[in-house]
């Protein structure tokens, strides 16, 4: 649960790129989020509206792009989705680095000029 | 940024590209910059309530105190109960209290290094809130990263925690003296550790009989100053 110190970080990181385009309102915040990364979609919703009250980005919609994880096999080095157990589909070892999962971006806001 | 259009009242997009907890990183850089400065060596010590983080670090203190000055960071959510235990052991500590924030931050970091003195600490133990899952998200600035997992928690931890088993450089498995009383799969345990973060140093300890504390100290010593 450190969704509110997060929504926090994201809120003046869309007010900050909207202020340098000179937006009046900002309508919406595309945002990336790796599955590995504990964040609840609803929550960071919740405390968002709450937070950008009398701000520009009042009223905004936020969405959340989810990306799966991904892991490089330490041994063949084939990439493969997360496994129960993170076995290699391909050569049967276990384990790899995580390569997708952990993006935790803001990738465009939505505004109005 | 980049607008794609820049005519007056017209929706547009513009491209940010930026990771949500950049600040965070930025004061943790600063943080470690203070403490390369001040030549203190960091350690994050992070579990869920009740692992053993306050025993491992009284554990530390009483094996290293002689060779080394030692400065503790105490985070909880509320209380002074784990400061308190760590005073009486007469090495500089200092309490945040997160107010409910279930992690601890660069920038309460930041702040709690400014009531330390730091020219006299050359290792800093930052005992993080309790929880397998926010610490993990937030950089302090600290050195080395250490998580602690108790035998009554159970063996399932990596696929349930995988952040946490991923970021860190030592697995510290405490209450090791409970093993013939649980079912806990060591060896399975250990296996999904290595398959998340092939590079962990995995410990077994008690800290209770002290059981393979030397180990641990010995390469926290290692680290730290060699």
């Amino acid at each position: 649960m450190h969704e509110l110190a997060i929504t926090q970080s994201l809120l003046s990181i869309a007010l900050e790129h909207a202020s340098r385009a000179g937006a009046k309102r900002i309508t919406r915040i595309n945002l990336v989020i790796g599955d590995i990364s504990s964040i609840v979609d609803d929550c960071v919703q919740f405390y968002f509206d709450f937070i950008s009250k009398d701000t520009i980005a009042e009223g905004a919609t936020l969405s959340f792009k989810r990306v799966s994880p991904r892991f490089r096999c330490y041994t063949c080095g084939e990439e493969f989705a997360k496994e129960a157990d993170f076995t290699c589909p391909s050569c049967g070892a276990l384990g790899g680095e995580v390569v997708a999962g952990r993006e935790f971006f803001i990738e465009s806001i939505e505004v109005e000029t | 940024m980049k607008p794609e259009s820049m005519s007056q009242g017209q929706p547009l997009k513009i491209q940010v590209i930026e990771d949500i907890l950049s600040e965070n990183r930025r004061i943790a850089t600063e943080n470690r910059r203070l403490l390369n400065e001040k030549r203190v060596f960091a350690v994050n010590i992070m579990s869920s309530p009740g692992a053993g983080k306050t025993s491992l670090i009284l554990q530390t203190i009483a094996h290293l105190r002689e060779k080394v000055r030692i400065g503790v960071i105490e985070g909880d959510v509320a209380s002074q109960i784990d400061a308190e235990r760590i005073k009486r052991e007469g090495v500089h500590v200092t309490q945040i209290n997160t107010g409910g924030e279930c992690h601890l931050d660069a920038n309460m970091v930041r702040s709690a290094l400014g009531k330390l003195e730091l020219e006299e600490i050359d290792l800093l133990l930052i005992e993080n809130v309790g929880n397998l899952i926010c610490p993990a998200e937030f950089e302090l600035g600290e050195h080395l990263k250490a998580m602690i997992s108790s035998i009554p928690e159970g063996d399932d931890k990596p696929y349930k925690y995988p952040l946490m088993f991923t970021d860190v450089d030592a697995l510290v498995i405490n209450k090791i003296d409970l093993l013939p009383y649980l079912e806990f799969d060591l060896e399975g345990f250990r296996k999904g550790a290595k398959a998340l973060n092939r590079d962990i140093r995995i410990f077994e300890v008690s800290c209770k009989t002290g059981e393979g504390i030397e180990e641990w100290v010995d390469w926290l010593k290692k680290m730290a100053f060699s």
